[in-house]
């Protein structure tokens, strides 16, 4: 562990005693945390707190009384909701390596999850199947939802992934990529499901779309050249 | 206290010798478990998670992990057939595989494993990717549309061969891949022959031999005969000579 949070500490601990550390923070996490606050706030920079200090209380330092969300940890960590900032970081209840990202009201939390999963797509190396392939399957669905092709069915296939991802991915990487997808589907389902064009199932492709070529091929553009949806509103305005 | 170690799996007893893994010690005891990048002649690397089992209530690799005495490990169970069908229905769609015509059809372990775990579809939107083939060297074909990425060709070309032929490298689904260790990039330009250990190592269809396919009929061939989880005391050696036989 020698970083350089670590080593300060190390230090310090050798000039005051571990009795004095010891002190800091709470019984389980004992000591002090720094915290790299970003996002949407007034005053972004590295906080440090005792251990057991409240999401609340880091809000109101930074200036981010009207957060809507707090990501701790990075994007493989915990997305909090508002009626969760007495939440306090420490072992016992939100554990970080320091990463504290303040999201504003006016963010869209499923654009914000969907580009976490892009992140993860290109973050995986590669090595085992389960984080190489699933992180990229997982993408693209949420590609597929923001284009207005999603349904309840890509909304399972998310958690089914992520719980295989969860137990068979070889590092924490992968065992944990899906999880700002889990923590914003159950905590802001809305932002999902708005999207969603119908709650049962929709294809992965557009059999219309597919047509396309075909149709500039032989220049034809009639109802019959036309599949599903579109067959029916080209015929229905002819 | 007996000399002998054991582990429980899947409720019966399996004796092994220390350090041994699950893998190894289920292999001696004839039980099988799935796995793609696992070959009993080499190292394991455990990428391929085929071989996820339940040890103890924690998943894990059992190619990779040392068995333990009075471990407690599931490995047929739904959860784990599950997930594993899930992972090769990724290898499926990650890769371009049409197994009909494919000259590894029914000597082919994902093929095989697909059959075993009664995969009935790829489920997953397919990926296609663009894998041009290298078809350079004049008795050797690599169709890299096939790759699972197990790495057991550079692990056979390096370890055995002393060839260092192959490499995996890049990073993520779309950057991974084989590399050939030549300056053009193509088999011909290396000392790769057919009586390399690494030449019948693949456990899919990247490495054939050519000038001749389709050498054994539907019917006869290795995965025909009998299924892959019948198979393993017989180790997972594919050379040409052996699908010959």
């Amino acid at each position: 562990m020698n970083n350089v949070e670590t080593l300060c500490k190390a230090a310090l601990i050798a000039v005051r005693g571990g009795a004095w550390f010891a002190g800091l923070g709470t019984a389980r996490s004992a000591g002090s945390k720094l915290l790299s606050v970003s996002g949407d706030c007034a005053r972004p920079g590295i906080y440090e707190y005792d251990f057991g200090v409240s999401v609340a209380t880091v809000l109101a330092d930074c200036g981010a009384d009207d957060a809507q969300v707090v990501q701790i940890s990075g994007p493989s960590g915990i997305t909090l909701a508002r009626e969760e900032f007495a939440r306090r970081i420490g072992f016992e209840d939100l554990p970080t390596a320091g990463a504290f990202m303040v999201f504003g009201p006016h963010r869209d939390m499923f654009e914000v999850a969907r580009n976490f999963a892009h992140f993860f797509a290109h973050e995986s190396c590669g090595f085992c199947t389960p984080c190489r392939v699933g992180t990229s399957l997982v993408a693209n669905c949420m590609d597929k939802i923001a284009n207005g092709r999603g349904s309840q069915y890509d909304i399972s296939e998310i958690f089914k992934i992520h719980r295989l991802l969860h137990a068979a991915s070889h590092c924490g990487l992968g065992q944990t990529a899906c999880n700002p997808l889990f923590d914003t589907l159950n905590k802001f389902r809305p932002a999902y499901e708005r999207r969603l064009r119908s709650l049962d199932f929709a294809p992965a492709f557009d059999l219309d779309q597919a047509l396309a070529s075909a149709r500039q091929m032989t220049g034809r553009d009639d109802p019959a050249a036309h599949f599903g949806f579109a067959a029916r509103s080209v015929g229905g305005e002819s | 206290m007996s000399d002998e170690s054991s582990l429980l799996l899947d409720g019966l007893p399996v004796a092994f010798a220390d350090g041994q893994t699950i893998m190894e010690a289920a292999m001696a005891a004839g039980i099988f478990i799935p796995h793609l990048c696992h070959h009993p002649d080499f190292k394991p690397q455990g990428s391929c998670k085929l071989c996820t089992v339940k040890a103890n209530g924690r998943y894990v690799s059992a190619c990779t992990l040392p068995a333990k005495d009075g471990m407690e490990v599931e490995n047929n169970s739904p959860d784990l057939n599950d997930k594993r069908r899930t992972m090769l229905q990724m290898l499926f769609v990650e890769g371009n595989h049409f197994c009909p015509s494919c000259e590894k059809s029914g000597n082919c372990m994902l093929q095989a494993l697909a059959y075993e775990l009664e995969m009935l579809s790829p489920h997953f939107p397919e990926f296609y990717p663009d894998r041009p083939v290298d078809a350079s060297h004049p008795d050797i074909l690599l169709d890299f549309n096939r790759c699972i990425m197990c790495s057991l060709c550079v692990t056979a070309s390096r370890d055995v061969d002393k060839k260092n032929v192959f490499a995996m490298g890049g990073r993520g689904i779309l950057g991974r891949r084989i590399h050939i260790n030549s300056e053009s990039g193509k088999l011909a330009d290396t000392d790769f022959a057919l009586t390399d250990r690494a030449a019948g190592i693949c456990p899919v269809g990247v490495i054939l031999e050519k000038h001749r396919g389709f050498a054994v009929p539907i019917g006869s061939r290795r995965y025909d005969v009998e299924p892959i989880g019948m198979q393993v005391e017989r180790p997972a050696t594919r050379a040409a000579s052996d699908e010959q036989a």
